[in-house]
């Protein structure tokens, strides 16, 4: 069966990004991106589903500018078998990437979709239940552990109250939680193996998908500071000012 | 214009969410018809009848509502969808699972967490882990909103509205729940509690973990919370997990224990009224967000705080 990944560029996860002082936007002139450290797990556990004989092929899909193609690299270089790039200067939502998914599905066909629960940009949380609504799949969202076997995933879910077990019949679509695996680390020589990898471009055009957003950022602003706090010098202070200054206890 | 919010239950009671989702949909306006998908779940449509600002309490009775899988509850709403300018669920992880999917149907995009309504058509929400706010406006005919339950007082229960029941969708048959394990609790729920304790990776065990923070929690009243290492590395289950991909919290107290403070922690308590943070490194982020901030050995400070409380 065939693994299809959709892996996003974004921000590195410990830049603490600033708002521009136009209010348009944050600024990300030379700010580090790497891929979304949801999409990672997810493409580590597609190879691992590759390794262990289930999967014979694991696509990795990035939609953005040409840039994303160090992401779809990234996603070789773990063990995708190949990597196609959507490529436009569209600022993508949520509902434009499962159209452009859904179309590569059709295409692909693949049994399985692995994505992110959310990308750490956005923190929308959308994509991966979009796609499995545009294609009628069934889904399980905030995968902490995913067992494939005769035609079905069991799939367990972190939810808020705990963890739930589904049980979803194939394909489908599933996303990643943080602990659903440890990603490796792309070594040396598969990082240079991933450099022959196939990797075709698409735009959304072939693809048939209108892109253009629904949503229109009227402002971008930083949120409120919090005022400098103080240092307390022990336990008995601390305890004073929570009853008498601060008044919560 | 008339907004139908998705009601959070386990069929005998509601989630506390619904409330602050519900008090969202009084900033929009409009007429709010309340919907309670379930099995057996009359009891859950009682209470939802007496949220203020609720007209109509909608109720579809199923047995393939039981789980509230997001394959059957969508089809549900979708049917039901025509005539409402806005659909609103809770940006749990219920509402979270569910939303998208209706969204992705109608053809309108999903507003995700919002912490801010503008006008009908134009929210705030947080993007980039909490660092940045933006503000959104939206084209699409029907809105489909998920709501961020800390920025939005939860409404009272003094109404009696209207219960009527509707016909369940089809069952899709794509997805069952094998099982379910919920922690068990005595404590207050993260998402509601006016204290929290929360440990981090500075715990060192989950043994650690449970003899040094329970007793502060049982002294204070409160909730336990984690960071993600804490998490991660087995001290306590998942959904203590507070941060930008776990719960979002807000309470009057919340007291970070051996916890450095992530940009990704960080996201999900820094709206708290007050913070403590005990740390023995001067250097931790978390003393940038601390209202008092206690540079100290956690073992021997935690203890001392027990019994100074
Ligand atoms: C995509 C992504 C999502 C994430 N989401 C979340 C999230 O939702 N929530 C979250 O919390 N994290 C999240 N993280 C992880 C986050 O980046 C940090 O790794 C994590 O928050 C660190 O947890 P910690 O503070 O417990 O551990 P550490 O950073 O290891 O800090 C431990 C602290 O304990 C202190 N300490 C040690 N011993 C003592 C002692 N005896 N007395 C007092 N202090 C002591 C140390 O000085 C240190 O500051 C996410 C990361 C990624 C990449
Ligand atoms: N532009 C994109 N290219 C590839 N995958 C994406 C893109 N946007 C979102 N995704 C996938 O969808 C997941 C959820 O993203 P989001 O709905 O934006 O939070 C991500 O973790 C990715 O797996």
């Amino acid at each position: 069966m065939k693994i299809l990944v959709p892996v996003k560029r974004v921000v590195d996860y410990n830049v603490k990004v600033r708002v521009k002082a136009d209010g348009t936007g944050v600024d990300l002139a030379n700010v580090k991106m790497s891929m979304n450290p949801f999409d990672e797990i997810a493409i580590e556990e597609a190879v691992r589903l590759k390794e262990a004989g289930i999967a014979t092929e694991v696509i990795a899909v990035s939609c953005g500018v040409a840039a994303c193609q160090e992401t779809l690299r990234t996603a070789m270089a773990i063990g995708a078998d190949r990597g196609i790039l959507v490529e436009t200067d569209v600022d993508l939502q949520p509902l434009a990437v499962a159209k452009l998914l859904q179309a590569l599905c059709a295409k692909e066909q693949p049994q399985i979709v692995i994505c992110g629960k959310q990308a750490i940009d956005d923190d929308a949380n959308q994509t991966g239940q979009m796609l499995a609504a545009l294609q009628n799949w069934p889904q399980a969202t905030f995968a902490s552990k995913v067992v494939l076997a005769n035609g079905k995933a069991t799939v367990t879910r972190e939810i808020d109250g705990g963890l739930e077990t589904l049980e979803i019949s194939l394909p489908a679509v599933v996303s990643t939680d943080l602990r659903l695996n440890e990603p490796r680390y792309a070594t040396l020589p598969n990082i240079m193996k991933a450099k022959k990898k196939p990797l075709d471009t698409v735009k959304p055009a072939d693809l048939g998908v209108d892109v253009t957003p629904r949503l229109t950022t009227l402002k971008v602003a930083e949120p409120a500071k919090r005022s400098a706090g103080i240092r307390v010098a022990d336990v008995a202070e601390l305890v004073n000012k929570l009853k008498n200054e601060a008044k919560v206890i | 214009m008339a907004i139908l919010v998705i009601a959070e239950h386990d069929n005998t009671a509601l989630k506390a969410a619904t409330l602050n989702t519900v008090a969202a949909a009084q900033k929009i306006g409009g007429d709010i018809h309340l919907l309670v998908a379930g099995s057996n779940c009359s009891a859950a449509a009682q209470e939802a009848a007496t949220l203020n600002g609720v007209s109509l309490v909608k109720v579809a009775d199923a047995a393939h509502y039981q789980n509230q899988t997001a394959e059957n509850l969508t089809a549900l709403v979708i049917a039901n969808a025509a005539g409402y300018s806005h659909i609103l669920a809770p940006a749990t992880t219920f509402g979270k699972n569910l939303a998208p999917r209706i969204a992705a149907l109608l053809d309108v995009a999903q507003i995700s967490e919002i912490t801010g309504v503008e006008s009908a058509d134009t929210f705030v929400r947080p993007i980039y882990a909490g660092n940045a706010l933006a503000t959104v406006k939206s084209a699409d005919q029907t809105k489909v909103i998920t709501v961020r339950s800390t920025a939005f007082d939860a409404v009272n229960r003094e109404n009696a509205a209207k219960i009527d029941s509707i016909s369940p969708a089809a069952d899709t048959a794509q997805s069952t729940l094998t099982n379910r394990e919920l922690t068990k609790s005595e404590r207050p729920e993260l998402g509601a509690a006016k204290i929290i304790v929360s440990g981090g990776r500075g715990l060192g065990s989950g043994e650690n973990y449970h003899t040094l923070l329970e007793p502060l929690a049982d002294k204070l009243g409160a909730a336990l919370g984690a960071s993600r290492a804490a998490v991660d590395a087995g001290f306590v289950p998942n959904d203590y997990q507070v941060g930008q991909t776990g719960k979002i919290v807000a309470p009057q107290l919340y007291i970070a224990v051996g916890i450095s403070g992530a940009i990704q922690h960080l996201a999900g308590m820094k709206e708290s009224k007050v913070i403590v943070a005990i740390n023995k490194d001067p250097d931790a982020p978390i003393f940038q967000v601390a209202d008092y901030g206690l540079v100290a050995d956690l073992f021997e400070t935690v203890p001392a705080l027990v019994a100074a409380v």
